[in-house]
């Protein structure tokens, strides 16, 4: 799941689209933390509470990222990456 | 094969087609959609692996609120039933190479590894404990980063609401009405 959030986030041009795969990628390494925290320490909690931290911090990204997309579709009507491109001078 | 296995095949089975699907998809509500399937069915592994605390947190955060949001988003922002161009065949091929090239190199190292499971018992994880540790000063305490994050919080909702207001940085200040 991570490496298909990768090709995703290469890949596509809709902003949006982009933001879905960062969020494949978070899901895919909570599995990881989690699954290593059950099978190979089971007697400590420790990847237990990072994921949950980590989805903490995927949610605070997501909103301040569509935050910003909303400001981009203001400034330049569309939100393909390939069309926006002008720096404030 | 056992049940438990039977399940876990499902849901992996799940998750990675759906995840295909959502960033190969034309059209961009049926990608939101497909990560909702992703979020839930991932979901479902934790309440297999006995975490019912961070599966429950899992579906109502992201699969009640990130999905929201982006469908939202979506609403806001384009047409729905906008197809995508297909993307040039070659940034295609680069980025699946690259994509297919580092799942084989993870999957070979992690088959080459020798995972030794301990025989200590397991923890049972239940709301007392998390509690209890999410607010305790030991050294098993989790207190510092519980306040970080909701620092962390309070600085995204006030972000968001900055970047996303109406009215930029340019704009004179309207004149107060004759009375």
């Amino acid at each position: 799941m991570f490496f298909t959030g990768i090709y995703g986030f290469l890949t596509r041009r809709n902003l949006i689209t982009i933001l879905m795969s960062v969020e494949l990628i978070l899901n895919s390494v909570n599995i990881n933390l989690v699954a290593f925290n059950r099978y190979l320490y089971p007697h400590k909690l420790e990847g237990f509470f990072f994921s949950l931290f980590v989805i903490a911090v995927a949610a605070c990204e997501a909103a301040v990222a569509i935050a910003i997309i909303i400001n981009i579709y203001r400034r330049f009507t569309t939100i393909n990456v390939e069309d926006v491109n002008e720096m404030k001078y | 094969m056992s049940f438990s296995q039977v399940m876990f095949a499902i849901f992996s089975v799940m998750i990675v087609v759906f995840s295909i699907l959502t960033v190969t998809s034309r059209r961009i509500l049926r990608a939101a959609i497909y990560l909702l399937f992703v979020l839930v069915s991932s979901a479902g592994l934790y309440f297999m692996l006995n975490y019912q605390f961070l599966a429950a947190v899992q579906l109502t955060l992201y699969a009640g609120g990130i999905v929201v949001l982006i469908i939202f988003s979506i609403l806001l922002t384009s047409h729905i039933s906008q197809k995508f161009e297909p993307v040039g065949w070659k940034k295609s091929l680069f980025s699946a190479l690259a994509a297919i090239a580092g799942t084989i190199i993870t999957i070979t190292t992690i088959l080459d590894y020798s995972f030794s499971a301990t025989t200590e018992a397991a923890q049972e994880v239940n709301m007392n404990l998390i509690g209890k540790s999410l607010l305790s000063v030991d050294y098993d305490g989790y207190i510092l980063p519980f306040e970080v994050i909701s620092i962390l919080l309070i600085a995204a909702m006030v972000a968001a609401i900055v970047i996303a207001k109406k009215g930029g940085p340019g704009k004179t200040e309207s004149q107060t009405p004759n009375q």
